[in-house]
């Protein structure tokens, strides 16, 4: 009887490197799926369920499947690379400082004086008074509108 | 509305013009404005610098903050119809007396 190469213990395999790659290349993207990672989880709770059946089969019916050798090595890799992916999205992402220094709310903001994306210095100050748009804020027009107010969002940069 | 990060200002520019961003961008590369307001996330950028720690702010128009969202995971941060909303319910128009 011909061994059949145990679809299951593969197709699960592809299917753990899908949910976890899949997170920072696709469901990343929608927050939905991005602040907690269901998506994953299901397809990766899919996975580990195909190379379930696929070792039973291996080791319960071995005249009919392959995979004593590779099953076990599929599956610790895949142990392996889903362990990774929970570490860094349950773990690793949550090591953020506390910053408990921080200007909090009701606080003055500090002044600062740093350059923008053309290097030219912009304070707190001028940010507050002038309602700017993109780079042309030192030509802001004298408008009638008044600034209310300013967002500041600090990111992590880009690599 | 202006976005802070430690890039320099070549890196800033270059991301504003190839994402086609149209707000400001400020340059905090020697690190200056993070220390100060105490939002360094230490040795976690490319190659051990030390960056921003993600951190959005309201201010009014006399410079006191009204609102603060300090994450405490880097994959979630606040919306943007969260900061929206933060700023119709604060009424900023009428700035608070600064502490």
């Amino acid at each position: 009887m011909k061994q059949s190469w145990n679809a299951a213990l593969w197709a699960g395999f592809m299917l753990v490197l899908v949910g976890t790659l899949s997170y920072q290349y696709f469901f990343i993207r929608f927050p939905v799926t991005r602040d907690f990672p269901w998506a994953n989880l299901l397809i990766l709770a899919i996975a580990f369920a195909l190379i379930a059946v696929g070792l039973r089969r291996a080791f319960g019916r071995p005249q009919a499947y392959r995979g004593k050798i590779f099953g076990p090595i599929l599956a610790v890799l895949g142990v392996c690379a889903a362990g990774f992916f929970l570490f860094v999205v349950f773990y690793f992402v949550k090591q953020v400082p506390a910053s408990a220094g921080a200007p909090k709310a009701g606080a003055a903001a500090p002044e600062f004086t740093i350059p923008d994306s053309l290097g030219r210095p912009v304070t707190l100050s001028t940010l507050l008074a002038t309602p700017f748009q993109s780079n042309d804020w030192p030509q802001a027009r004298t408008s009638e509108y008044k600034s209310n107010g300013l967002v500041l969002i600090f990111y992590r940069g880009y690599w | 509305m202006a976005a802070v990060s430690v890039d320099s200002p070549e890196e800033s520019e270059h991301l504003r013009k190839i994402e086609g961003y149209s707000f400001l961008f400020l340059c905090d590369d020697k690190d200056e404005l993070i220390r100060h307001w105490d939002l360094v996330h230490p040795k976690a950028g490319e190659g051990g610098k030390d960056i921003a720690r993600p951190a959005k702010f309201i201010l009014d128009s006399a410079g006191t903050v009204r609102w603060v969202n300090l994450t405490d995971d880097i994959l979630v941060r606040a919306r943007p119809e969260e900061v929206l909303q933060a700023i119709d319910t604060l009424h900023l128009a009428e700035p608070t007396v600064r502490q």
